[in-house]
């Protein structure tokens, strides 16, 4: 097995004593989309603001490496520059700045065109518009992943990347998902969707902090629907067989 | 340098450039102090300024149904460190006219310095007024500014304000505007400020919806930092039938600075509505972190939050 490029082990998280990951241990390849289930609360998106690095997300305990450089001594944009990303399930507004801007961070002198147009959005229309509260959840959504994919972040992190996007346009987020992996990038994918989830190379299940299976994406959801939660027997997260 | 030389030169600190005097299409006043240096008009516009030794006295008259079609520049300053410029104006815009007015204030060596301007704006029935003004005070923090401003806005008429005073530093300002909005009217009043050091800001601004179906807008946005303070007050009352208000206010507060925001909306009939939302603090933490997400320090990202709230 090759040395994994996302490499974390028995991370811990505690919240005023509550534990929300609980010695947690996942490997995300190079090249992979590793998609990760779970049920509501049960740490996803708390992994996802671990790893980033976001601002009350100190673990207690374990260890993360991406690429082998130990993550967790450094700063957000540290990790940022690293090669790590994170696509918020919620993006977040902007006032005044454009969607131009918002996809050129930190590279000036891009060409932010063949990351919308990677999205569905037509860049005469989207470029020169702000990033603020004239845009749609769903327009927001997929400028998130045009500027995740301008990156070009070796793991881009995305939570609930299809959250809002309508039926149509499912699409462009499957096609942007696998355009991060064939730029050479790896996607830690939260999701629900299993139509989105099933494009992923491997998955995980997510219980109470602690992964509860592995295997291919079909087998996950598979194990995600329809058993038992073997580590809180549903009394967490409330899966039990039908 | 003689004081036209002097304020031509720092025009582009708000975004204007000295050629405006040249070009015959456009109207322009110049003062500095209470002496006017240079002005020009155009047909369907009359400018009436008089030099007083206490006050620049006069108005600007817009004739009826006339559109001017370049903007009309009008840039008031200071070229010395101490002094008062007071002036007293009234701009009437009529029946059916347009026009647009750049306003230049500009204080670039102020140590001790007033500015004082007292104005009473009336829109006629259909007209058109774009206000756009930009300040600049120095970097000494010396300059007290005071804009009064009573604007009365007729039926079906439509006023755009637009106060910024983004680079230097503010000094003391204390802004009272108060506008009136008759039958179908239309008055959006936006204010950009950004305080350092010990800035002092009072901005209030009253709109009054008279008529039916006016609308209002007042949007502020304010960023403090260093031991600057700001007291924002926006006020709107809708008094007709189908009369539509909102203010908005944003204060971004950092350092020692502190803020506050004080919207006032009352409503005097069952079929009126006005709406308001007042946010004041640090920089939003979800803007932070995603900007630094992408690779940006917390101080570039702070710098773009910041620049994008004051466009």
């Amino acid at each position: 097995m090759p040395i994994p490029l996302l490499d974390i082990q028995r991370l811990t998280v505690e919240v005023d004593r509550h534990s929300i990951l609980d010695r947690l241990d996942l490997a995300v390849q190079a090249g992979e989309i590793h998609a990760l289930l779970g049920a509501n609360g049960s740490g996803k998106t708390t992994l996802a603001y671990v790893l980033m690095g976001c601002e009350g997300y100190v673990p207690s305990a374990g260890r993360v490496r991406l690429d082998g450089t130990d993550l967790l001594p450094l700063k957000m944009h540290e990790r940022a520059r690293l090669g790590l990303t994170l696509a918020w399930q919620e993006p977040a507004r902007f006032e005044g700045v454009t969607v131009r801007e918002y996809l050129s961070l930190g590279k000036p002198g891009c060409d932010p065109e063949p990351a919308l147009k990677r999205v569905g959005l037509d860049p005469d229309r989207y470029l020169t518009r702000r990033m603020d509260k004239a845009l749609s959840g769903g327009e927001r959504h997929r400028i998130e992943l045009a500027s995740v994919l301008s990156m070009k972040p070796k793991l881009a992190i995305l939570d609930e990347p299809a959250a809002g996007i309508d039926m149509l346009s499912i699409g462009h987020i499957i096609d942007i998902i696998r355009a991060l992996k064939e730029a050479g990038g790896s996607v830690l994918l939260i999701t629900h969707q299993e139509d989105v989830a099933l494009i992923a190379d491997r998955a995980s299940q997510l219980c109470a902090g602690r992964i509860v299976f592995s295997g291919s994406p079909r087998e996950a959801v598979d194990h995600f629907r329809g058993q038992t939660c073997v580590r809180c027997d549903g009394e967490v997260c409330g899966y039990v067989r039908p | 340098m003689s004081d036209l030389e002097h304020l031509m030169r720092v025009l582009p600190m708000v975004g204007a450039e000295p050629a405006i005097l040249d070009d015959t299409g456009i109207a322009h006043v110049v003062a500095q102090g209470h002496h006017i240096l240079s002005r020009r008009t155009v047909p369907g516009l009359r400018v009436e300024l008089e030099e007083t030794p206490g006050a620049l006295i006069g108005q600007i008259v817009v004739e009826a149904g006339v559109t001017i079609v370049q903007p009309i520049h009008l840039c008031f300053g200071l070229t010395h460190p101490t002094g008062v410029q007071q002036i007293a104006i009234d701009v009437h815009v009529q029946e059916g006219a347009q026009a647009r007015v750049l306003s230049h204030c500009l204080f670039p060596v102020a140590q001790a310095a007033q500015h004082r301007m007292q104005a009473m704006m009336t829109l006629g029935s259909g007209a058109s007024l774009t206000y756009t003004e930009g300040h600049y005070h120095g970097l000494h923090g010396g300059m007290q500014v005071l804009p009064h401003a009573t604007i009365k806005i007729g039926k079906g008429a439509r006023y755009f304000s637009d106060f910024s005073l983004l680079s230097g530093s503010v000094g003391n300002l204390d802004i009272d505007y108060l506008v009136e909005v008759e039958e179908e009217g239309l008055a959006e009043l936006s204010a950009k400020i950004f305080a350092h050091k010990t800035d002092r800001i009072t901005l209030k601004e009253s709109v009054i919806l008279r008529g039916e179906r006016s609308r209002s807008l007042i949007k502020t946005r304010v960023v403090l930092e260093g031991d600057a303070s700001a007291e924002i007050t926006g006020i709107t009352e809708a008094h007709a039938k189908g009369a539509r208000g909102h203010v908005d206010c944003m204060e971004i507060v950092q350092g020692r600075a502190h803020a506050s925001a004080i919207p006032i909306v009352k409503v005097f009939h069952p079929e009126a509505k006005v709406t308001h939302e007042a946010a004041i603090g640090s920089v939003d933490k979800k803007e932070l972190e995603t900007l630094m997400a992408r690779g940006l320090n917390p101080e570039q990202a702070v710098e773009l939050i910041v620049s994008g709230i004051l466009r």
